[in-house]
């Protein structure tokens, strides 16, 4: 039998069992907090910081998606402070890279845009980095754009945890930090990459992408689930 | 020793040790060889001292190879034990004044006093330093090494050990200054299989090299402290993750755990006691950030080294998953002092809640340059002017930088604040590992911020979002500053987003990235209006030139 | 009393901007029943006015004379808008920053040019290192972000701003 907790997030009582998350019991009671790298079904690493959240009795801000409920827990989901930070994360991830949504695939369709206009980010006051950099179209079916790419690692870890190829992983540090394929390779080039598509399916943005898509044509969510595994049973023969 | 550079790559060859003479030693000659002297040709030094005083037929003189002898502006050192006479900057060929000087050694000689810069200091952590020779096992016993570790095997108990570190007051000599006592007892007491005990030697801040003259100058003292920490947390395995960079404290640590293996101070049952411990060496690739305790962690695991969200803390969950202690290697190097001469000892030494002594780097514009161990409540002025010889060509003071890239700049109105972990937090500083560079009035505050932050930039991991885009965005302002390009909007960009990466980072690097931003502006702000509003560097480092600027 | 003076500026960028400010369709009667478009590509007036209430500014700030322009424009007005996606973030205008001024030309006038390949220099503005935002250069009041910002939130923006409330610009996000 599990145990269930007893806590307040936004001064609201709510519950939930022993081993789940402060985001789980959150969402579970329709408290929104933003998140970017989290996604149901793979591991957490609480790296965007977008899911920062206070913890009364702690004077540092924890990540929502890796912290585990306590009994009697205080959590402050949404302040000021709190929006304010998630602002200017939203912010740098915007300005890291070259972000261009006029003519992005997942124009429409994209977490990024959806999380600033969820927290009322209108404009940029952070330098802009404007670093050049590559696009690899050698996949028959697939492209990664780096200039439109967070780092949230849902690719890496979809492809290693879900699918278990592990063909993505990620290179360099810092700024120069890039999501690879098979040690570097050109995409097109792995020998462990099963085309499934599923790095595809959950990039929040445009940098993963289908070939053949429009500006604003790369919805991920209402097409149905990996229909590029039927592509590659065909190709197979199978 | 494939790692190793050829060139870095020691040779092994053969020291003229007390040990090979029959009847008293007259004279001993000291020749420092830790990388700051063999830098300087110290092994040649030791070769040649060795030939010429064969030569001379001195059968009662020995050459011997140490560990640091502190005063690294005046390298190569060599000492004769007997007198304390010192000579600095020794040229491998001429090395005849030495042979003369031991010549004229006699039996009723004493020490003569060497200074302040040896007799201010307090040497616990480094107290072997310059008198053993870091490759003998032989010559660490015979000063009393590795007696505390079999007493303590012998005679105490893993709860009498921990108790003993905590009355000491000892805390992490890392930076954080978190008790060692209390971790221990948390290790001790966590759920496990097996545990671990890890020895941090990753140390990375720019002007910092007290772990590595640790490691150099008595590798030994380290062992047995880990030992003695593996007993106290009922660990069995541990590891020692050093940087790379040090080639020869690489060397000689492994040449220490083999003979300690051999010897029966490592492995299974140490010391003819049923306690079995051994230590393997895990080599860093060149990444900051892998000092950091969860990312170091990573590393020895073989994964890429990122740190993780803390909780839980390695003390609980670390390597493997399982109670993990990580300690620096300062912290260990005091373990075998304190159970030898005791808690109360101990901390006796200090000031308020840091006890015993702190080993600090003097770099920068500090005529004695080297390495030196005073007791924590040491004046700054003390360690600066009485131990460090004051700046170079008598300039003024302005400012001296603690705490690597997540420190700050203390000024000369803090000169007589008494150092310890808490005095250097009041005044936006950190104590870190202990590294102290000193600037004088040609130093340009802003100028300083800009390299700490590219410092952090370059080092950052990549992981969390603040400090992967928020360091680079931080050096990008104050490098618009330094050239002149700044305005007041940008000032406020930067102070806004330094307090946002020092909130939201995910691991102490990014927090603590933006320090040397804050302390700067703390005590020099009036440097940053100089460049923002008059478009001039005050100090002359900044090129200027004069630009339309937009807005 | 004398309507509120109501400008448009376009400076890089595609205009569409502007078409989505005309596709409010009959609500632009009442806008403009309410205030007097004074200058803009969508009348004809020569000079920029002095004493401009609210100027809405489309586009990024690429060459010499936008410069010069918004510079000029924000002296004469009281409310200044950042109008749409190349305003506030320089957008497509912005995807030369990465290549550079140089090399861009060439490819543009030099490399793909068979027939009397040179870079223009003497008829038009100079284009500067970067494009940038307009709040990179002036002070910005309101940022209306969108490519192009929809008609409707345009209307809301407008109709708030000539009532006098501070602009309600929620709904609003790049892109789309």
């Amino acid at each position: 039998m599990t145990t269930v907790y007893t806590l307040r997030i936004d001064g609201r009582d709510v519950a939930g069992s022993e081993d789940a998350t402060v985001l789980d019991v959150a969402r579970e009671n329709g408290i929104d907090i933003p998140t970017l790298c989290h996604l149901d079904g793979i591991t957490d690493r609480g790296a965007c910081r977008l899911c920062m959240v206070e913890i009364t009795g702690s004077n540092k801000l924890t990540p929502a998606c890796m912290t585990k409920i306590v009994e009697g827990m205080e959590v402050t989901a949404h302040s000021d402070r709190l929006l304010e930070y998630r602002r200017a994360i939203t912010e740098m991830l915007f300005v890291e890279r070259n972000h261009i949504c006029a003519v992005c695939v997942a124009n429409n369709h994209c977490e990024l845009q959806d999380t600033a206009e969820e927290l009322g980010l209108t404009h940029f006051d952070l330098p802009r980095i404007s670093p050049k950099v590559d696009i690899d179209a050698s996949h028959r079916l697939f492209s990664i754009d780096h200039n439109r790419c967070i780092l949230c690692l849902r690719c890496v870890r979809v492809c290693d945890e879900i699918e278990g190829a592990h063909t993505w992983d990620i290179m360099h540090r810092g700024l120069d930090t890039r999501v690879q394929t098979d040690m570097g390779i050109p995409w097109g080039e792995s020998t462990t990459c099963t085309s499934c598509g599923k790095c595809v399916q959950v990039c929040p943005t445009g940098a993963l992408f289908e070939k053949g898509r429009a500006v604003a044509r790369g919805s991920k969510t209402r097409r149905p689930f990996l229909p590029w595994m039927k592509v590659v049973a065909e190709e197979r023969g199978l | 020793m494939s790692e190793m550079p050829a060139a870095a790559r020691p040779v092994r060859r053969r020291v003229v040790t007390e040990e090979l003479h029959e009847g008293p030693i007259r004279a001993s000659a000291y020749v420092c060889e830790a990388a700051s002297c063999m830098s300087a040709q110290a092994a040649e030094i030791t070769a040649r001292l060795g030939e010429l005083v064969a030569e001379s037929g001195l059968g009662d003189v020995t050459v011997k190879r140490v560990g640091c002898l502190g005063l690294c502006a005046a390298g190569p050192l060599v000492e004769i034990a007997q007198t304390g006479q010192l000579f600095e900057r020794v040229r491998p060929d001429d090395v005849d004044g030495i042979v003369a000087a031991l010549r004229d050694v006699k039996p009723t000689d004493e020490r003569r006093p060497q200074g302040p810069f040896f007799e201010k200091q307090m040497r616990v952590a480094t107290e072997n330093f310059g008198l053993v020779d870091p490759e003998s096992l032989d010559d660490y016993v015979g000063r009393g090494g590795y007696e505390t570790l079999r007493r303590v095997l012998a005679d105490m108990t893993s709860a009498e050990v921990r108790d003993e570190i905590t009355r000491s007051g000892l805390r992490g000599r890392g930076g954080a200054g978190y008790p060692t006592g209390l971790k221990w007892t948390t290790v001790a007491k966590a759920q496990g299989s097996q545990k671990y005990v890890i020895c941090n030697a990753d140390e990375g801040d720019p002007g910092a090299f007290m772990d590595r003259s640790v490691l150099e100058s008595d590798p030994y003292r380290i062992l047995e402290g880990m030992a003695i920490a593996a007993f106290a947390v009922h660990a069995t395995e541990g590891y020692v993750y050093c940087r790379a960079e040090y080639p020869l404290a690489v060397y000689r640590l492994r040449a220490a755990i083999r003979s300690a293996q051999r010897a029966g101070f490592l492995g299974a049952g140490i010391a003819d006691t049923s306690f079995n411990f051994d230590i393997q060496v895990r080599l860093g690739a060149g990444a900051f950030v892998c000092g950091e305790e969860t990312a170091l962690i990573a590393s020895v695991e073989g994964r890429r080294g990122t740190p993780r969200p803390r909780p839980p803390y390695p003390a609980v969950s670390g390597l493997w998953g399982q109670p993990t202690l990580i300690n620096n290697v300062e912290t260990f190097a005091n373990v075998p002092a304190i159970l030898r001469r005791g808690a109360e000892w101990y901390a006796s030494i200090g000031h308020g809640k840091s006890r015993g002594t702190k080993v600090f780097a003097l770099a920068g514009r500090i005529v004695n340059t080297g390495l030196v161990e005073v007791p924590m409540g040491m004046t700054l002025r003390e360690i600066v002017y009485d131990i460090g010889g004051g700046i170079i060509g008598g300039r003024p003071f302005k400012a001296v930088q603690t705490g690597g890239p997540s420190g700050g700049c203390i000024p000369a109105q803090f000169l007589d604040m008494e150092v310890d972990y808490e005095s250097l937090i009041e005044v936006g500083s950190f104590i870190g590992s202990g590294g102290l560079i000193v600037m004088d009035d040609t130093s340009c505050m802003v100028d300083v911020a800009k390299y700490f932050q590219d410092f952090c930039r370059d080092e950052s991991c990549g992981k969390c979002t603040p400090c992967r885009v928020g360091t680079t965005q931080m050096w990008m302002l104050l490098d618009q500053i330094t050239r002149g390009e700044a305005t007041l909007d940008d000032l406020a960009t930067l102070e806004r987003l330094a307090a946002i990466v020092q909130k939201t980072a995910l691991c102490g690097l990014g927090q603590g990235a933006p320090n040397p931003i804050f302390s700067t502006l703390r005590y020099f702000r009036d440097e940053y209006m100089a460049h923002i509003v008059d478009r001039v560097c005050p100090a002359g480092v900044c090129a200027i030139t004069p630009v339309e600027v937009m807005a | 009393m004398s309507l509120p003076r109501v400008a448009t500026v376009w400076l890089d960028g595609c205009s569409g901007c502007h078409m989505s400010l005309v596709d409010m369709d009959e609500r632009i009667l009442d806008i403009f029943s309410r205030a007097d478009l004074v200058y803009g590509p969508l009348v004809d007036f020569k000079e920029f006015p002095e004493d401009v209430d609210v100027c809405l500014v489309e586009g990024a700030v690429s060459s010499e004379e936008d410069l010069h322009k918004i510079r000029m424009v924000r002296e004469r007005t009281k409310t200044l808008v950042s109008f749409g996606d190349c305003a506030v973030t320089s957008n497509v205008p912005g995807m030369r920053n990465p290549i550079g001024v140089g090399p861009l030309l060439d490819r543009a006038y030099l490399e793909n040019v068979t027939l009397n390949p040179g870079i223009p220099s003497d008829i038009v503005p100079k284009l500067l290192p970067i494009s940038t935002p307009v709040h990179r250069v002036v002070k910005v009041d309101v940022f209306l972000p969108g490519c192009p910002p929809s008609a409707d939130l345009i209307f809301t923006m407008l109709d708030d701003l000539l009532a006098g409330r501070v602009p309600d610009v929620a709904g609003s996000r790049f892109g789309r």
